[in-house]
């Protein structure tokens, strides 16, 4: 291989990660905008989309239907946690909401031990998930094309939704003030359940490129997205959707990239060294890559 | 509140069975860990998720220290070979396991303190994570993800009695001290209290060193009282069981890491006894698994609904 090969080569795997990775930390941010809550539990979205995946994935359906199945599940999931567990609290402290998504994050994956099994189990993907094809020296698999293409796909209809349409428009108009916006006579409500449905789809979608790269489900299958759109969502700005984006670009990047240059023995502390620059984000520049509206959390 | 828990420590001492004397051994090794947390979360308001790293350091450190150099050359074989000979007392095992989390706790702490609310999480969280991947590699000390083995069991019923018993008071304590009315007055109002000239930074630092080192010294008791372990103890299990419990009991104040500590527990082996139970008399044709969790975390999302200060609120008991 060349070095332009190489780089091609790097590009490619960045962006499909990256993108697999943008959309976990929208789905995260763009809740958080709005309530100031860190959901815990939205890993937990991508494991119930995966265990419909599982549950249907046998049957007579052809795999494109189950997988809208599998996201439809992940956005009513969202909706029933944001009814059931999180008005209650909307009220409440950011740390009380936050330590409540923790709760509902345990809730459901001791709920999936219990109910399904403590052991991962093996999902049925189509062959397309494994599949490469050759392109002038390049190994591309297809599994990443398509979620390279399926993620700037819906970061474009994201940005549509969010510029042209009346509810739209309100998501951003609450994230920046949400007393003003209701106060113009948007439902709070109506806004919050958009905002968790959105969260939900995106979880819904990583589920399937995330389990179609993994072939298999377990009560745990959430908590590495939930741990990359932390990672990605402070990197680039809790506050901002732009952000979010670009921080889960180059957490991609940066995940292929360490993968390239760190040494054998350095490498089983990558997590170690992603979290170290989440630290260091937090610490001297808080507010992420992209400034948002307002910070309140330093002293 | 020390009289009854001395009260039901000797009537478990005395008549309970072998199985409610380890129950009440760990009750009271988590009582220590929940009032580390009780020491920083509660006076300061910021959530620490890194706190069972801070019991995993404790483990490990204790451990290292208290081990014979023949179970080491077992349990430990690409150990530093200067480390091998060195054995200490059991008392001075537990204390240089505080003080070693203690340490970790004081050179990256400071920074972390500036940050609250959600930042304040994130980034205990992810020092939670650091800690638990360097665990899980170091192996020269750690024996990798891999299961150490070889403590001796000196952890017995009443040691960890009178961990708990003065930690408590420790707790007590330093509430009232003049650094911790200024943490509190911090946690009630950030600006008030910078204005009225409280180094928030500071107080925070002193209060998430201490818990450290409290919440390493329970995690080196219960190395010995376990005997053989891995990293993955030190990871987000017990993190949800010990902040379920300073939730559920209220962490705003010492009386409720006690009654949080205790209900918990409660909760936890009287569904485990259901659990195990339903298991024996099989039924299910499955394993149940799982059930105890499921009931505590749905005890602690009732709690945060319904009661968000939790079971004490900021109430002391005086007894």
């Amino acid at each position: 291989m060349n070095v332009l090969q190489e780089v091609l080569q790097f590009l490619i795997n960045a962006l499909s990660l990256g993108g697999l990775y943008a959309l976990m930390a929208l789905g995260l941010v763009i809740v958080y905008g709005i309530l100031r809550l860190v959901n815990f539990a939205y890993g937990e979205l991508v494991m119930v989309a995966g265990y419909t995946l599982l549950m249907l994935g046998t049957g007579p359906l052809p795999w494109l239907i189950v997988a809208a199945i599998s996201v439809g599940m992940a956005v009513l999931t969202s909706l029933l946690l944001e009814r059931v567990a999180f008005r209650p609290v909307r009220q409440a402290s950011a740390t009380t909401m936050l330590i409540t998504s923790f709760a509902v994050s345990a809730l459901l994956q001791n709920a999936a031990i219990l109910f399904v099994s403590p052991r991962a189990k093996a999902v049925v993907t189509p062959s397309f998930f494994t599949e490469n094809f050759q392109v002038g020296g390049l190994l591309i698999s297809k599994g990443n094309l398509a979620g390279l293409v399926v993620s700037l796909l819906l970061l474009g209809l994201l940005t549509l939704f969010l510029r042209r349409t009346l509810l739209g428009i309100a998501l951003r108009a609450a994230a920046d003030d949400f007393v003003m916006t209701r106060l113009v006579g948007i439902r709070a409500n109506q806004v919050i359940a958009a905002a968790f449905a959105i969260s939900g789809f995106f979880a819904g979608v990583v589920a399937l490129f995330w389990i179609g790269r993994l072939g298999s489900v377990g009560p745990f299958v959430g908590s590495t997205p939930v741990l990359v759109a932390f990672v990605a969502a402070v990197v680039g700005g809790m506050q901002s959707l732009t952000g979010a984006v670009i921080g889960g670009y180059l957490l991609g990047a940066l995940t292929v990239g360490l993968q390239l240059v760190l040494p054998q023995s350095l490498l089983d502390y990558r997590q170690a060294f992603v979290f170290a620059i989440v630290l260091l984000v937090l610490l001297f520049r808080p507010q992420g890559l992209v400034r948002g509206t307002t910070i309140t959390e330093r002293v | 509140m020390i009289g009854p828990l001395v009260i039901l420590a000797s009537v478990v001492h005395l008549f309970g069975g072998e199985v409610l004397q380890r129950i009440l051994t760990v009750l009271f090794i988590n009582l220590v860990m929940v009032l580390g947390l009780q020491i920083f979360m509660g006076n300061s308001g910021v959530v620490s998720f890194a706190q069972i790293g801070f019991m995993g350091i404790g483990a490990y450190a204790s451990a290292l220290f208290s081990m014979s150099p023949q179970a080491k050359a077992m349990a430990l074989r690409n150990l530093y070979s200067w480390l091998v000979p060195v054995q200490v007392p059991f008392a001075l095992a537990v204390i240089i396991g505080g003080l070693m989390a203690a340490l970790v706790a004081a050179l990256v702490g400071y920074p972390l303190m500036r940050l609250s609310g959600a930042a304040a999480v994130i980034a205990t969280f992810a020092l939670l994570i650091i800690v638990h991947t360097v665990l899980i590699n170091w192996s020269e000390v750690t024996n990798g993800p891999r299961t150490l083995f070889g403590l001796d069991g000196y952890t017995t019923l009443w040691v960890s009695v009178a961990a708990g018993i003065l930690f408590l008071l420790v707790a007590l304590w330093f509430k009232e001290t003049p650094l911790g009315l200024q943490l509190r007055a911090s946690r009630e109002d950030e600006a008030a209290a910078a204005s009225i000239g409280i180094d928030i930074v500071w107080v925070r630092w002193v209060a998430f060193v201490l818990a450290a080192f409290i919440t390493g010294v329970a995690g080196a008791l219960w190395a010995h009282f376990i005997t053989s372990f891995s990293p993955l103890a030190f990871y987000l299990p017990q993190t949800f069981l010990i902040i379920s419990m300073a939730i559920i009991g209220g962490s705003a104040s010492v009386s409720g890491a006690v009654v949080g500590a205790l209900a918990v527990t409660a909760i936890f082996e009287g569904v485990r006894g259901i659990e195990n139970a339903l298991n024996i008399a099989a039924v299910f044709p499955f394993a149940v698994s799982g059930l105890t969790e499921v009931c505590l975390s749905i005890a602690m999302i009732l709690i945060l609904i319904l009661r968000p200060s939790g079971i004490m609120g900021s109430r002391e008991l005086r007894l």
